[in-house]
């Protein structure tokens, strides 16, 4: 049985990109979605072992979509990892005050997304 | 396709796909330059740098990040507030954007110039130092905005930059929730997005962190309203939105901090703009608003929501105003109504001055004035010239057709196609059905009952395929709009670096054309509206002394005329000098003296195509580059397309490209027959060979042709198509094959070959036969095309009636 991995990212390209690094992860399924209405959506019908998602995004930001996440009962204990380009210290500052485990600055290198994704979802 | 150079297309595609949408937003802001920026459209702009810096830092685009970094941070000043759009930031951010198509072309290529790093750098180092700073006054108005630090804590730093703007300015908010069903909660979002734009400006949607049930998700709006209370709810009518006023606190230690601050530099700020005159366009965004804040009318709800909380601090009957004419006030300057008859005499503020504008009008004034002591902005020539115009010369020079080969496709029209899938998988099935009981029944297969059916259902299978594969090629249809819009950017900087004034007009950007028409399209475009601007339109003086408006019109349309697109660039300017034609082509050859009197108008102003041919005197910067118009037309013949001139003195100019809607291309041979042609198509045609009529025999009443020892069917077009035929002593002999298939086709004359675009016959003349349908020739001649499969079937048919 996998796990499951939500990432919310607009572009496309970096959508992709993520994505193959998170399901070169032995044992991990993607989800992935472009916007934050769509991972709304989402939400209820899978069960998300994590959400990886960006902050700047048009519908609404990856803030309120943290928010929403760690205040509902059925989500608020899957961890959550931030995407964010450097410079936007706030915007990261406010995600970890709002309960992102974990944030990642544009561009990573694909170990250390791994690294943490074993630690958060208990992988060997 | 290497994973490598897949992951370089999807980089190019994405890349693209922003910068389209950078240049959109930009061109938006350039339209209303001198206005304040729409903090929108500047929002808009910040995302595109923003996914732009993500995208090439993951795709290892150094340089493209570089700059994209540095765009991003002088967007995210302009966008905070930090910053004010001027002139000169405008026109670096579209330098900017030249700087990153070629970028893009570049490494599309893999390739990376020295002199495009060289640019980076510097432009990078420019945005740094770029626009004039903006004083962030110290109270900040969002202490006083009566909002759940939990709310507060999921906004944005842009987010929060927006409600500070909506507080200072008094503008009236509102908390909007409206809860929808789950599984469609964005259309109904989308649906008060639409109601709610026109009447003032949605700053955050928060989706409620209560759960809404199984099946409900609630949402959150904060918006600022232009509107009163009840235009609001009038506007929101029929939308399950729920209204409840944020409250705001009024400043009362803010403003009278404020206006002991602002009372030094006000006296300075008064005489400088005394001594402008009008102000300039780049202060305009400060200064502004105070008067807007005042004008904002007030939500009654809000006002009374609000008036418990004055009473804290100001006595909650309004008092009237010392002076006549004031403006309504808006809610944060309502405590002013009891310090405004003292603080106004201490000030001795102008009579008539309605004290609450007054206090943001200070503000705005002292960080004007602040602002421009503090730190100059760089003069705008020094941006002008300098670093500005060589770069953007030279970005001229990329052109402007895609990187991508994607075309977008409607999902209306990709639904049709998937629909027409279904219909071929029914007949199909209808198909497999009969198929299924002819093998169990041997007796039904030679029923005539069966023969109809399976004729009727092999009739509907041709439809569905022919419908299929049409439905194919509208998927390549792009609107022509996609390349006009490119065309308008580079029209503006080419009317600046020119020194002219022009109006640029687009029309019929929606029709449609093939998606490699349009491509292959802009290059020619861009050649003929530049010549337009640098030679057709005439300065702004010369054109004042002839009597016509300073401001000429440039125009680009097109326009759907049956199978073909005519799209035309035409300008008011000069003309051409007809009589100054016929010289140059006179004296460089083109023509003789005794042709150029045969000649008509129109053939002689055709003449600027020859190649070679150019009336400009001086060698301009902008048109010189060593591209004639006759390389214009060759493009336009390589996509079947036409180019026509027509020309009034002192009128204008206009082209007229007249073009194929599709590019279903083939090469032909044109061949004549009883001064007919017809095309043949070349993929068809083995050889060409001349033959005298002794190498004609007549087998059981059938020509045949000797040919290297191999008899060959032989016909003769004219007779088959029932024309007169003329006596000659040589026939040339088309021989064209097909599978195993030859034969012989004998023609009056070979006109060569010609790539053509092959439209279907309609009505009666589709059972014709022989004739697969028609074409059109570039000089508007509309020729049949053989259809070589049906005659090598005739010859066929013969041969085996023979045997």
């Amino acid at each position: 049985m996998r796990v499951k991995v939500l990432i919310v990212e607009d572009s496309k390209a970096s959508r992709e990109y993520i994505a193959a690094m998170v399901e070169a992860v032995e044992g991990v399924e993607v989800v992935v979605t472009s916007s934050g209405f769509e991972a709304l959506k989402l939400l209820p019908r899978h069960r998300f072992e994590l959400i990886i998602t960006d902050i700047n995004m048009p519908d609404i930001n990856g803030l309120e979509l943290i928010n929403f996440v760690k205040k509902n009962p059925n989500y608020r204990d899957v961890p959550l990892f931030i995407i964010t380009t450097e410079g936007r210290e706030q915007d990261r500052e406010r995600g970890l005050s709002l309960g992102a485990a974990e944030y990642l600055v544009k561009p990573f290198l694909p170990g250390s997304l791994e690294a943490l994704l074993r630690r958060y979802l208990k992988l060997p | 396709m290497t994973p490598r150079s897949k992951a370089l297309a999807e980089f190019v595609a994405e890349a693209t796909e922003i910068l389209d949408a950078l240049a959109r937003d930009l061109l938006a802001l350039d339209e209303r330059r001198g206005q304040e920026a729409d903090p929108e459209l500047v929002n808009g702009i910040f995302r595109a740098a923003h996914s732009l810096k993500g995208l090439s830092g993951l795709f290892g685009q150094e340089r493209i990040a570089r700059l994209a970094h540095g765009t991003e941070d002088l967007l995210d000043r302009l966008r905070l507030g930090r910053l004010l759009m001027d002139g000169a930031v405008l026109d670096a951010l579209i330098e900017v954007l030249d700087a990153f198509q070629a970028l893009l072309g570049e490494a599309a290529r893999g390739t990376e110039s020295e002199g495009l790093s060289a640019r980076v750098e510097a432009m990078a180092a420019r945005l740094a130092s770029l626009g004039a700073p903006v004083e962030v006054p110290e109270d900040d108005p969002l202490e006083r905005l009566e909002l759940d630090a939990q709310v507060r804590a999921v906004f944005t730093e842009y987010e929060e930059h927006r409600l500070r703007e909506n507080v200072r300015r008094g503008v009236a908010l509102w908390r909007v929730r409206a809860a929808f069903d789950l599984s469609d909660f964005d259309k109904g979002l989308a649906e008060l997005n639409a109601r709610l734009k026109p009447l003032g400006e949605v700053i955050s949607t928060l989706p409620s962190a209560q759960p809404g049930g199984a099946h409900g998700i609630a949402f959150d709006l904060i918006f600022g309203a232009q509107v009163d209370g009840a235009g609001l709810e009038a506007g929101l009518s029929g939308t399950p939105a729920e209204l409840s006023p944020l409250r705001v606190r009024p400043a009362v230690e803010a403003v009278t901090h404020a206006l002991v601050r602002a009372a030094e530099p006000v006296a300075a700020a008064r005489d400088s703009e005394a001594a402008e005159g009008s102000p300039p366009p780049k202060r305009g965004g400060g200064r502004k608003k105070g008067p807007r804040a005042a004008a904002t009318p007030l939500a009654p709800g809000v006002q009374q929501q609000s008036l418990p909380h004055l009473g804290e601090a100001a006595p909650p009957e309004p008092l009237e105003w010392p002076a006549p004419g004031a403006e309504p006030a808006a809610k944060p300057s309502d405590s002013l109504h009891a310090l405004a008859p003292t603080t106004a005499t201490e000030l001795e503020l102008p009579p008539g001055a309605a004290p609450a504008p007054m206090v943001a009008y200070l503000q705005g004034a002292a960080k004007a004035s602040r602002g421009l002591s503090v730190a100059p902005p760089p003069p705008s020539s020094a941006v002008g010239t300098g670093a500005g115009s060589a770069p953007s010369a030279s970005a001229a020079d990329t052109s402007l057709r895609s990187l991508t080969q994607t075309v977008r496709v409607d999902i209306g029209r990709l639904d049709g196609l998937i629909n027409m899938v279904g219909e071929l998988l029914l007949i199909k099935a209808n198909l497999q059905r009969l198929a299924e009981s002819a093998r169990q029944d041997g007796a039904v297969a030679l029923s005539k009952l069966f023969g109809q059916e399976l004729a009727r259902e092999t009739r509907g299978l041709e439809r569905k395929l022919e419908a299929l594969q049409e439905g194919l090629l509208e998927a390549r249809m792009v609107p022509v709009g996609q390349v006009f819009d490119k065309l308008a950017r580079l029209v503006r900087r080419i009317t600046r670096e020119a020194g002219k004034e022009i109006e640029f007009v687009i029309g019929g950007g929606d029709v449609e054309l093939d998606k490699l028409i349009v491509e292959e399209l802009s290059d020619p475009l861009m050649h003929l509206i530049r010549n337009a601007i640098d030679h057709g339109v005439e300065s702004p003086d010369a054109r004042l002394a002839a009597g016509k408006p300073r401001r000429a019109v440039v125009s680009l349309r097109a326009e759907q005329k049956g199978n073909h697109v005519v799209i035309e660039v035409s300008d008011d300017g000069a003309g051409i000098d007809e009589a100054r034609v016929r010289e140059v082509a006179i004296t460089r050859g083109l023509i003789t003296f005794a042709q150029a009197q045969e000649m008509g108008r129109r053939e002689l102003l055709n003449l600027i195509f020859q190649p070679g041919f150019s009336t400009a005197r001086s060698i301009s910067e902008l048109s010189g580059r060593g591209v004639g118009l006759d390389v214009v037309k060759n493009n336009l013949g390589n996509l079947s397309g036409i180019i026509d001139v027509w020309s009034e003195r002192g009128r204008g100019t206009a082209f007229h490209l007249t073009l194929p809607v599709t590019l279903a291309i083939i090469r032909a041979l044109l061949v004549g027959v009883s001064g007919r042609t017809y095309a043949v198509p070349l993929n068809s045609v083995l050889e060409i060979v001349s033959v005298q009529p002794r190498d004609i025999r007549t087998v059981e009443r059938r020509e045949v042709l000797d040919l290297r020892g191999q008899t060959l069917p032989f016909v003769r077009l004219a007779r088959m198509f029932a024309l007169p035929e003329r006596p000659v002593s040589r026939h040339f002999v088309v021989v064209v094959g097909l599978a195993q298939e030859r034969l012989g086709i004998a023609v009056d004359e070979l006109h060569g070959q010609q790539d053509i675009v092959t439209k279907p016959l309609g009505g009666r003349l589709q059972s014709i036969r022989g004739i697969s349908g028609a074409t059109d020739l570039g000089n508007r001649r509309t020729v049949l095309v053989l259809d070589v499969a049906a005659l090598l079937e005739e010859g066929m048919a013969l041969e085996r009636r023979r045997a």
